[in-house]
């Protein structure tokens, strides 16, 4: 349920922003590696459970800082990181990212490749993406903890809570 | 009579800028202050490179054959030993991440002539964070360079005394640390110390203009809006964030104490106050010349 939760962020993302392609990778507690969690639009179907050293690239950078950051003439300069983005099968032209809080620890990143037409209003994008990934990490963080209780200890509020959210998160709705 | 700025409520938030930022018009707001005549721009920095003068960039390390970053003086990364502390250890400079070479390439853009050396403190997604952002400071402030460019901030109170001690030891050891404001309006630091050089964007396309911020905490605004970066591997890219807004200033910082070495930080945020953007012009006939 957790994917299909994280699969809905990113449509989301990705709808927002008229983006060519939205993902969400999440931080690895025991190497650090950024793991590709969730992706829509290019690179879809294939790129879940991919993995990149810690550190790697923007996104590494801002899990790393836990600062959001915006990248554009990614294509025009050749240079950037190349092996990473290619690794992908899609080069953007640009990159938008923000960090995805658990807590004050950075537990993953969400990222959003070519921003439509419209995209051009720089830091006003990163807020929203800021905003969205604040959302993210919320219902990421409400689904982890309602799952790691007993069920014992579950309130009843918190288990209709998790059905609720179980219903809506069901394949049917995905 | 209405509040004077720095007793304001902060102001919301400008879309099209980063957080804390400002736009044009809010840049050319007035607010009161002493004439001092004797600096001007032209005194502060007109005619010098940087040279003599070692900058630090404490980040994700610097690529030291990029033309525009390099050549990398010292490079030392944060290495985590057995019992959990942070070392620095000297390593080739190299960036995986770019965000280091980007701010370098800022701060050699403005002072060509600058020493600059690297503190790699981002590793990886793990220890890039609380001990390695300590080490790397402090090892920075031990070394005594004379700019030390953080473009980063941490959300961490439990970080907050360690990293409060380390900005006022640079203060009184003649470190002029330049730090940016964090992208989000979220409490944050050190940028949000007294004893730092604290920098947001505008969004001007010039790299040398920089305004005076009335309403701290943040005190200076620079170019940070679709700046032209060095990217690891020889290129540039666009890149927008507080975090470019930082290095700027810390080149003209280096550009100032190439002249004016005697200068204390403190010195120094007055000359960079007496030269802003808003602030010249208004105090006196010194202020008219510009550069």
């Amino acid at each position: 349920m957790g994917r299909r939760l994280l699969q809905s962020i990113v449509e989301v993302a990705r709808h927002v922003f008229g983006a060519a392609a939205s993902s969400i990778f999440l931080i690895d507690p025991a190497t650090g590696d950024l793991v590709f969690e969730a992706v829509a639009g290019e690179g879809d179907g294939q790129l879940v459970g991919t993995r990149f050293p810690a550190g790697t690239g923007i996104a590494g950078w801002v899990a790393a800082s836990g600062q959001s950051m915006l990248v554009d003439d990614l294509r025009e300069s050749r240079h950037f990181s190349g092996e990473a983005a290619a690794s992908t099968g899609y080069v953007p032209d640009s990159i938008m990212a923000a960090p995805l809080f658990g807590d004050d620890e950075c537990v993953g990143v969400l990222e959003v490749l070519d921003r439509g037409a419209d995209g051009v209003r720089e830091m006003a994008d990163v807020e929203l993406l800021g905003l969205l990934a604040d959302q993210a990490a919320i219902g990421l963080e409400l689904l982890t903890r309602l799952r790691a209780a007993e069920p014992s200890n579950r309130s009843d509020k918190a288990l209709r809570l998790l059905e609720m959210a179980e219903s809506l998160l069901a394949p049917t709705h995905g | 009579m209405s509040d004077p700025p720095w007793r304001r409520p902060s102001r919301p938030y400008t879309p099209g800028v980063p957080a804390w930022g400002a736009t044009r018009a809010q840049a050319r707001e007035g607010f009161a202050s002493i004439p001092m005549d004797s600096v001007s721009p032209q005194w502060a920095w007109g005619g010098a490179d940087g040279s003599g003068v070692r900058v630090c960039v404490v980040d994700s390390g610097v690529e030291g054959g990029h033309p525009m970053a390099g050549p990398v003086d010292l490079a030392v990364t944060a290495v985590p030993d057995e019992d959990g502390e942070v070392e620095m250890v000297p390593c080739e400079p190299t960036d995986r991440a770019g965000h280091g070479t980007a701010c370098a390439g800022v701060i050699r853009s403005v002072a060509p002539g600058v020493s600059v050396s690297s503190a790699q403190v981002l590793t990886d997604g793990k220890t890039g964070s609380g001990p390695a952002l300590i080490a790397g400071l402090s090892w920075a402030i031990e070394q005594n360079f004379d700019v030390i460019n953080l473009s980063l901030a941490t959300t961490r109170p439990a970080l907050t005394a360690q990293l409060h001690e380390l900005a006022d030891r640079a203060y009184f050891r003649r470190c002029a640390l330049v730090v940016s404001a964090h992208n989000r309006p979220v409490p944050s630091y050190p940028w949000s110390f007294s004893s730092v050089i604290s920098v947001a964007s505008h969004d001007e396309d010039d790299p040398m203009t920089y305004y005076y911020n009335p309403a701290p905490p943040v005190e200076f605004h620079a170019r940070g809006v679709r700046v032209p970066v060095a990217w690891p591997g020889g290129g540039t890219i666009r890149s927008t964030g507080n975090s470019f807004a930082a290095p700027h200033i810390s080149g003209l910082c280096a550009l100032i104490l190439g002249k004016h070495p005697w200068l204390t930080p403190f010195q120094l945020k007055t000359v960079l106050f007496l030269c802003a953007g808003n602030t010249t012009g208004r105090l006196g006939g010194a202020h008219d010349e510009t550069c």
